[in-house]
């Protein structure tokens, strides 16, 4: 089991969204987790990395790469040297192999500003193969990416969880993956309480 | 770590990294303090030190609001916070390369505007020496409040109003220092208080400037 989580609540600005979600994720395995915009998604995903904190429960897990709706490039520095300085920072060798698999090699010398909104997305997520990590926290992975680009990332996909990887991923597409388990987060909206009470059609 | 500084040089040094924005802001402001005061040698003896200090002070609030705001909007902050390297690594490498960027730059030209000021010939080595000593402390100090401010639209304002207040101690005792070396004067005290300022921000910065991004990326 990489990943093990109970009973977290998770807040988004000071209100709690999510309460009592419990799953486990196993190597090899791929969650995707659904729900409304505003759900809390990406307050789940970002709380799972580390960036904030849980307002109630336990989550068990490391070794985690975590993409957001920004890919941290950036723009005057080249395809090749934005790639290289995440898989030093990881302490991973060899930017080649991502840039292979993400259809990258021919603009490796492109500045990653000169690069379309899909392309920087290819870069983004050729990050997490050069992580060294074996959960993805994806959110929403696929945004700008064409129907092609969609293709290459599910097969990288595959040979990560084929390699003992997990990924949970927060997506409204179908990203032709037969094996991955849906998450529901509807079950677990957080009762809005007193004032100040959270209203999802404001999210 | 050596990747992140190796990685914050280069961005300085691209097309619209501001390398040598400081810089050029620190000449101008020097250079244009004898147009403003008038050529008296004497009066502007008097006032070198602090103008220096001043001008030096002011270049490096100027590039502040990039150390971690870019890093910030692009999505590489939350990158580096979920990255194999503590934060207080990242921010005392960030704040080493500002230093490298500005703070260094400005030591090692100082001299020049010191013949433009009329310092007096016993204060160059002092006034080097006061700024290589000072200038680290100023990064770290920025860089507090660069982290502390890092989620905020146009926070630069914001930002130097918390800055600026923290630099005193660091602009009397490099002043003071520049001035009893050009006066011919002991400068004992002044230098350790300066260098001690310096490794007191360099020793515990970092840690609060850790605290105050990870409460800001929340």
């Amino acid at each position: 089991m990489v990943m093990d989580v109970k009973d977290l609540a998770v807040a988004r600005g000071g209100v709690t969204v999510l309460e009592g979600v419990s799953f486990t994720l196993a190597p090899g395995q791929v969650i995707v987790l659904r729900g409304a915009n505003g759900i809390g998604k990406t307050s789940l995903l970002r709380c799972l990395a580390g960036l904030q904190p849980a307002v109630a429960g336990r989550v068990t897990g490391e070794d985690i790469a975590y993409a957001g709706h920004a890919d941290g490039l950036k723009a005057s520095l080249s395809v090749a040297e934005n790639l290289r300085f995440w898989a030093d920072v990881n302490g991973m060798a060899g930017v080649d192999g991502a840039l292979q698999a993400m259809n990258l090699a021919a603009l490796r010398n492109r500045r990653a500003g000169d690069l379309s909104a899909g392309q920087q997305r290819r870069l983004g997520l050729a990050r997490l193969l050069v992580s060294g990590r074996a959960v993805w926290l994806l959110d929403e992975p696929t945004i700008s990416l064409d129907a092609a680009s969609v293709g290459l990332f599910g097969a990288v996909l595959r040979f990560h969880l084929a390699q003992g990887g997990a990924a949970l991923i927060a997506t409204h597409i179908d990203l032709g993956l037969p094996e991955a388990r849906e998450f529901d987060l509807t079950p677990f909206r957080a009762v809005p309480r007193g004032d100040g009470a959270f209203d999802g059609t404001f999210a | 770590m050596i990747a992140l500084l190796a990685r914050d040089l280069r961005l300085a040094v691209r097309a619209g990294g501001g390398f040598g924005l400081g810089l050029a802001f620190f000449l101008m402001v020097v250079l244009l303090v004898p147009l403003g005061v008038g050529p008296e040698p004497d009066i502007l003896r008097r006032i070198a030190p602090g103008i220096l200090w001043l001008a030096a002070l002011l270049a490096c609030l100027l590039s502040l609001d990039r150390i971690f705001a870019l890093d910030f909007e692009d999505g590489s902050l939350d990158l580096l916070a979920t990255a194999p390297i503590p934060m207080e690594g990242v921010v005392a490498v960030k704040s080493l390369a500002h230093w490298l960027v500005t703070g260094l730059p400005l030591t090692l030209i100082s001299p020049v505007l010191g013949v433009l000021m009329n310092l007096a010939p016993a204060g160059y080595v002092w006034l080097v020496v006061a700024l290589a000593l000072g200038t680290p402390a100023l990064s770290v100090i920025g860089a507090f409040g660069a982290a502390l401010t890092v989620g905020l639209k146009r926070g630069g304002l914001l930002l130097s109003l918390l800055v600026l207040p923290m630099y005193v101690p660091t602009l009397i005792f490099g002043t003071e220092l520049v001035k009893r070396g050009a006066a011919g004067a002991a400068p004992g005290t002044p230098l350790l208080l300066l260098a001690g300022i310096t490794l007191l921000a360099v020793a515990l910065l970092p840690f609060a400037s850790a605290a105050a991004i990870r409460a800001n990326l929340k």
